[in-house]
């Protein structure tokens, strides 16, 4: 061990750092896999250290859902792309002297970068605070990082950089196979994998080639254990590191799909410290300044470590480390980036101390990835060396067992824990040696059947001490089926509950098990476990251990505990002297389809509360929002949003009532079962929620209404599906019965189909019938956001999709407000609403969406809840949509706000941010189900400005050399043909697939023509993609459901692997093709958000 | 060895009359020590064989423990035991939340529980040790007594009531590294840790560790260090007595943690007790002549008054959290103390530095 390491001023920043004046802040945009929601949270963090002291923020993030681009942080927000080009041009108008690129993620970094080596940074005097940009360009080239490790003494797992196939093979043959092959500059291991062969590296290294013109050739370290400490440093050279992590994943499995644990739990202190002072000692002579990560390898067999990689900037670790520790990692490296130092920034927690300090923990912290595989078509489920998850939980208790139990809870609100959940497994011994997202429930099963500790450690690389941790869980789960309720030993009960088992866990192994309602069955547990005096307990994360009294309001339940640490009853206490506690339920992971526009929403409503003078109570369990930030609620339980959390938390707060509107489907779907056990749901009363979401019920209101809605019926059986399908005539949209099959929402175009996906489906039954729906194509899809007050509504938002129906909502480019809807049928769609509030009595948010064809509106769906869109369009009209309900659900008088306000003269696009590359094999197109992983939104003074923004946004780029065309169906070729005649008059070479070619050639335009991929010709339509003449691929799917068409996939395919655009839906594709030849780059005007809407008092 | 299916109950009890329930592990015997609290998140085997925890229950706040086992008693070259900072466990009890019985590293030998009922200490398991933290964070650090139901409990012990320095101080001199060392450093040991004899041993110098009642003149020696212990400073009057003339001499002298506090009385100094201490890995500290800080590894419960210091010394170092003494030196000679462990184990290394500095001093002075 390295032990006489003196401090030294090695590579630390020049005492010449004087305080910004105006800093620019680079946010993420979308969130995609790999850079997700921990960057609204960094973000947020540095807006308000920054402010502070004093420093004015200007921030560029065309995310429009987060905290971050909210009212009252940054003094200026852009909407707009975060290329070097938009960022030249902001800095051109803003004058800022600073820059800050480590709170957004690789998006940042990288703009960062070439902003800096184009010069624009030194032209205009603007200082990249914090980390120096050498040191973020050595830690992102992987050659010289393990240079430079090596000269400062650090082991590093031998490995070349490489930049040919040639020279990939011979790395590999020196270093001898397998071998880790991982591309440089990129965010969450994208494009890098193992490889067992010559063979395969040939195939890997070329797909490599396509991200990043440097590839790494790595000693493969599969099997080892992987450990990440989360360093900050400030520029005197104060060094500490916050908190250590353990992944409970062997190494082979990226740290962003790994279970982590926090603190480390199999080290010892010498290897603990070895690590510690390694990381510490690395980062002082790479001269960061502020926040870094740095990850580690142990070989379980020996304790020999090698570095594996450090991150310069704010990461999701660090976020985790973040909420694991209390620490406040994001705020305090800003602080450090324009020249504080440790010593001189406040402990937030304790309030008496300094933030030079290392947290000490006195509970255990179990993150756990979410998934959402089944919702892409043809993705693969295995997981490794990159990522693919979509969010995370954070959990947190006593011991092992009981923090891993919540996790899974939380992560998969189907499941109730480790133990217990009836699953079927094909393989148990391939489900352990090839991980997938259900390989805890895999290790289980095995232990459940006895299998030895040391073979399934053999099989999965996870260390023995967590297997015996989930071999406790199963034994108590095998003792507790001894049991009746009734003849259940108090110890037994107590041990099970503080190895994290909930009631519903344990009503179901319990001799007696579930009959009937599972709700009901554990609340019978409940009864009686309080009636034995068996409860959880409240403690604090103080980030002290205990050690110093701390005014933190963070706070967990444990079943390893005999009292709580905040006096219980303080609400009630409170409630007495005049105040009164509001519970807000929190989004819980973030995955597709509920994401960070939830949390907007529920930060936003916790603020609108203390305003209104309520004390507010968070509950929620995700790492990577700002609600679970210190400074959000007076009081955050960072606990599981289930029905017996709730009730224990009620319990000991007592508060007026719990708002479940706003944290999406998550907390909503508590609503019902919250009312039955009598707690106060504020807002719309859940009698009326469950008449909306209850299909037969808001069945049943439409047609008292008299509104229109496409017929749907519950299919019993296959052959009541096809009677209906040949009543309403094809195409029909199938919805199966999500308890049984994970199967997806599929849309049929012919009785085959039908048949195909209910078998898919795995049965259809008149106990799990399936819903099916007439699908109405080509017709417009608008949505309604709105708010009401007692049955009245207070404001709405109109917006239109640009894709007709049959895009999920989620995925759609929805334009606000409306540009391209007749004013009777908006008059009319205002009407429904209006009618549609009233009988529903609603107080509070609501979404409705209807489709318009042939001056026909039916209504599809209605959330009596916050939707997706609310931040947008609070954003949009700069009217805070989510305030105004949480006013009318606490019962603040209120009147409609005035129409002027929705006579914009601007246009707002919201475009979806796909995360396809990330998913190997998935195919990129749209469908009912949703897919997009993040959303950005842009402004502009007409729909094309705002689209060609919001676009730029999400990856696309202006083609300038090529476009390979494939456009779908006669009908739409013919749509497509301005749009193709649009990209002719660029300048831009037309390549066309056959019918395509045909098509365009009748109609009197150029193309070339380019045989099919699964055509014996070369070059085919792979080949043209990968030789780099095309920029821009339009490829629409003749039918949106057809697997067998096989060579759309790989064009698709081969497009989202090579980097190139790809545009999949005809009204998009004639957008954007009118959009890029109306309008250049320099068209696109740089404004910012107050110079499209000023600020109102009491507004947004 | 998982723990026993049925383990037997068993309660933490405070003179002051609080009282916390659990189960035992390790010997299953009643025992009475001063609890104190330890905010460590790794390092049990070093920790509870530090001498300085004579006398004392041991409560550690981070709630899993005994996961990585318990290394071998294997020795190196110089006959000192490889993973453990004395000869035997040294505190008179364990408390912690969660004891997994089931443990696994590639250099344990046995169980946490195994190697406790072998040297016949008490464990506990299953406390609510958050509840009891706060409790002495609140109250200070007082005797108490791990009870078991139907055995006579102990009478209560407070270490600071005798010379405890006494019972884990060697009873005769050994010297390591003689034919190795360029420098020879003599350590009066009063419960030293063995990580301080292997600092000093791996950069080069021979060490002769004597009684703390030794007559130093019967040792020929370039250095001297004041090793840590436990206990009240108080009780050893006469080894500051003694100490303060040594002090006269120009050999350089450098102290560690009750080091220090006798370095503060030879220096005309006062100690005082702490209200809870301070035990921990995550202790920050900044040295008043550099400006830096240092996150220390620290196990204390007396600390030096710097203020009763007699002029011709100073405050060194100071605590980054309350503001006491971590540090003193004389103005102008070679005379050195921290209140803190440079030579970690259990903790962080980023004051072993101060080895380097004192050996140079010693050798810039032979």
């Amino acid at each position: 061990m390295n032990d006489n390491t003196r401090p030294g001023n090695e590579g630390g920043a020049t005492r010449e750092n004087h305080m910004p004046r105006r800093v620019l802040l680079l946010g993420s945009g979308g969130l995609t896999i790999g850079q997700a929601g921990e960057f609204d949270y960094s973000g947020s963090q540095a807006i308000k250290a920054l402010k502070e002291e004093g420093v004015e923020v200007v921030l560029v993030n065309p995310n429009i859902a987060t905290i971050q681009t909210s009212e009252g942080l940054a003094d200026k927000i852009y909407f707009l792309p975060l290329t070097a080009d938009f960022v030249r041009r902001v800095i051109e108008r803003e004058r800022p002297d600073g820059i800050l690129l480590s709170f957004g993620g690789q998006t940042a970094l990288n703009c960062g970068v070439e902003l800096h080596d184009s010069g624009v940074l030194a032209k205009h005097g603007v200082r990249v605070l914090g980390t120096p940009i050498e040191t973020i360009v050595l830690t992102e080239d992987r050659d010289l990082f393990a240079k430079r490790l090596k000269e400062i003494g650090v082991p590093v797992a031998e490995s070349r950089a490489v930049a040919t196939i040639e020279e990939a093979v011979e790395a590999a043959e020196t270093i001898g196979f397998p071998i880790l092959l991982r591309a440089a500059y990129t965010l969450g291991g994208l494009g890098s994998s193992f490889v067992e062969n010559a063979g395969e590296l040939v195939e890997k290294a070329t797909a490599g080639f396509a991200f990043s013109s440097q590839l790494l050739v790595e000693r493969s370290l599969r099997g080892w254990k992987e450990f990440e400490y989360e360093v900050v440093r400030d520029r005197d050279d104060n060094c500490i590191t916050v908190c250590n992590m353990e992944n409970l994943d062997p190494m082979g499995i990226h740290t962003g799909e790994s279970i982590v644990v926090a603190p480390s739990q199999t080290l010892s202190n010498d290897e603990f410290h070895m690590l510690r002072e390694t990381a510490v000692s690395t980062i002082r002579k790479l001269g960061v300044v502020g926040e870094c990560n740095i990850q580690f390898a142990i070989n379980p067999a020996s304790g020999e470590f090698v570095a594996i990689e450090v991150n310069a900037r704010l990461s999701r670790s660090s976020a985790l480390a973040s909420k694991a520790t209390g620490y406040p990692l994001a705020f305090v490296a800003a602080k450090l980036a324009v020249g504080k130092t440790l010593p001189e920034i406040p402990n937030s927690v304790t309030r008496a101390t300094t933030a030079c300090f290392e947290p000490a923990l006195d509970y255990v912290v179990v993150k756990v990835p979410r998934w959402d595989l089944g919702k892409f078509r043809k993705a693969e489920r295995v997981i490794g060396s990159s990522m693919k998850s979509v969010g995370e939980v954070m959990a947190i208790g006593r011991s092992l067992e009981e923090a891993l139990q919540k996790a899974v809870r939380m992560v998969a609100p189907e499941l109730e824990g480790v133990y217990g959940d009836e699953w079927i497994l094909d393989d148990l011994e391939t489900e352990l040696s090839n991980p997938t997202d259900r390989r805890l429930l895999a290790i289980a099963e095995a232990l459940r059947r006895d299998w030895e500790i040391a073979r399934i450690h053999e099989l999965t690389g996870v260390d023995p001490w967590f297997l015996y941790r989930i071999q406790n869980v199963v034994r108590l789960g095998r003792e507790l089926s001894r049991y009746t309720l009734q003849s259940l030993p108090d110890p037994l009960l107590l041990e099970t509950k503080r190895a994290g088992y909930s009631d519903l866990q344990i009503a179901r192994l319990l001799l007696d098990g579930v009959k009937g309602n599972a709700d009901q069955a554990a609340l019978s547990v409940r009864r009686h476990r309080l009636d034995h005096g068996i409860r959880p307990y409240v403690k604090q994360i103080d980030t002290t251990a205990g050690e110093f009294p701390a005014e933190t309001n963070y706070l967990y339940m444990t079943y390893h505990a005999q009292e709580d640490d905040v006096p219980v009853g303080d609400a009630k206490a409170n409630r007495e002297r005049g105040a009164s506690a509001v519970m807000v339920l929190g989004s819980g992971a973030y995955r597709i389809g509920s994401s960070v526009e939830f949390d907007w929403c529920c930060v936003n409503a916790v603020q609108s509360l203390a305003r209104q003078g309520y004390e507010t109570i968070v509950v929620n369990h995700n790492p990577e929002t700002v609600s679970t930030d210190y400074d959000v609620a007076d009081r955050l339980y960072f606990e599981e949003l289930s029905l017996e959390r709730i009730l224990d938390i009620w319990e000991k707060e007592n508060p007026l009532g719990v708002i479940v509107s706003m944290g999406g489907q998550t907390p909503n779907n508590l609503a019902i079962p919250l009312d039955r056990a009598g707690i106060k749901v504020l807002g719309t009363s859940p009698a009326s929620i469950d008449r909306a979401e209850d299909r037969h019920k808001f069945s049943g209101l439409l047609d008292e209404l008299g509104l229109d809605q496409p017929r749907w019926t519950e299919a019993r059986s296959l052959e009541e599906a096809l009677r209906f399908a040949h009543e309403v005539g094809y195409p029909v949209l199938i919805r199966p019965s999500y308890v049984l099959s994970g199967a997806a929402m599929n849309v049929a175009y012919r009785d085959e189909d039908l048949e195909s996906y209910l078998k898919e489906a795995t049965l259809v039954s008149p106990e799990h019938p399936t819903v099916v729906s007439e699908f109405i194509s080509g017709a417009k899809e608008i949505e309604v956001d709105a708010v009401a007050n007692q049955g009245e509504v207070v404001a709405y938002a109109m917006g239109e999709h640009i894709e007709y129906a049959g895009v999920h909502s989620g995925d759609a480019v929805i334009v606000l407000p409306a540009q391209r809807v007749f004013i009777s049928t908006v008059r009319r769609l205002k009407r429904i609403v209006r009618e549609i509030a009233r009988s529903l009595a609603i107080t509070g948010p609501f979404n409705v969406q209807f489709l318009a064809k042939n001056d026909r509106i039916r209504i599809i769906e209605c959330n009596l809840r916050a939707s997706r869109s609310f931040p947008f369009a609070s954003k949009t009209y700069r009217l805070n949509f989510v305030d105004l309900a949480t006013r009318a659900m606490m019962g603040e008088p209120m009147r409609e706000v005035s129409r002027s306000l929705f006579e914009l003269d601007y246009v707002g696009v919201k475009a979806p941010q796909f995360s396809f590359s990330r998913l190997a094999g998935a195919d990129p197109v749209l469908g009912v189900e949703m897919a997009s992983t993040g959303e950005v939104a842009c402004f502009g003074d007409g729909l094309e400005e705002a689209f060609l923004k919001s676009f730029l946004s999400v990856g696309y780029t202006i083609p300038k050399r090529g476009v390979l065309l494939s456009t779908g169906t006669i009908k739409e070729k013919t749509r497509l043909l301005p749009a193709v005649k649009s990209f002719a008059a660029l300048g831009l070479d037309l390549y066309a697939t056959g019918g395509t070619a045909d098509f365009l050639k009748a109609n009197g335009v150029e193309a070339t023509w380019i045989p099919w991929p699964l055509d014996e010709a070369s070059p085919n339509a792979l080949d043209l993609i990968a030789s780099g003449d095309v920029d821009l691929v339009v490829n629409i799917p003749k039918s949106i459901e057809q697997d067998e068409l096989t060579n759309d996939y790989l064009i698709r395919r081969q497009a989202v692997d090579r980097g190139v655009p790809l545009l999949v839906n005809a009204e998009t594709a004639a957008l954007f093709a009118i959009s890029i030849e109306m309008l250049t780059l320099d068209d696109l005007k740089v404004r910012a958000w107050d110079d499209y809407v000023p600020a109102t008092d009491g507004a947004e | 060895m998982p723990v026993q299916a049925t383990p037997r109950k068993a309660w933490i009890s405070l003179r002051d009359g609080a009282r916390f329930s659990g189960f035992l592990f390790g010997a299953e015997v009643p025992v009475a020590g001063e609890v104190v609290f330890n905010t460590g998140m790794v390092g049990y085997p070093e920790a509870i064989t530090d001498p300085s925890y004579y006398g004392q229950i041991l409560v550690l706040t981070y709630p899993l423990v005994g996961n990585y086992g318990v290394p071998s008693n294997t020795r190196d070259a110089n006959g000192i035991p490889r993973h453990f900072e004395s000869e035997r466990i040294q505190i008179r009890g364990l408390v912690t939340s969660t004891y997994n019985g089931e443990y696994h590293h590639w250099n344990a030998d046995r169980s946490l529980s195994e190697w406790l009922a072998q040297q016949n200490i008490a464990g506990m398991h299953g406390v609510d040790t958050r509840a009891l933290t706060r409790h002495l964070r609140a109250h200070g650090s007082v005797p108490g007594r791990i009870e078991i139901d139907g055995e006579a409990a102990p009478d209560w012990y407070d270490p600071g009531s005798e010379n405890v320095v006494a019972a884990v101080s060697r009873k005769e001199p050994v010297t390591y590294g003689a034919e190795t060392g360029d420098v020879r450093i003599a350590v009066i040991d009063c419960g030293v840790k063995n990580n301080i004899l292997r600092c000093l041993l791996k950069r080069g110098a021979s060490v002769t560790v004597v009684p703390w009642d030794y007559d130093l003149a019967r040792v020929e020696y370039d250095g001297l260090l004041l090793s840590n212990g436990p206990g009240d400073p108080e009780q050893l009057r006469d080894l500051a007595t003694r100490v303060r003339g040594l002090l006269e001499a120009p050999k350089p002298v450098f102290g560690i943690c009750l080091g220090c506090q006798i370095m503060g009385l030879a220096a005309g100094g006062k100690t005082f007790k702490l209200l809870f201490g301070h035990r921990g890995q995550n202790q920050p500290v900044s040295d008043l002549i550099t400006k830096r800080w240092s996150i220390t590894s620290q196990n204390h419960g007396y600390a030096v008054d710097g203020e009763s210091l007699d002029p011709g010394w100073e405050t060194w170092f100071k605590n980054g959290n309350d503001g006491t003494l971590e540090g003193l030196r004389a103005k102008d000679r070679p005379h050195r103390a921290v209140q803190f462990h440079p030579e970690a184990v259990c903790g962080p290394v980023d004051t072993a530095y101060l080895f380097d500095d004192f050996l140079a001093e010693v050798r810039a002075g032979k």
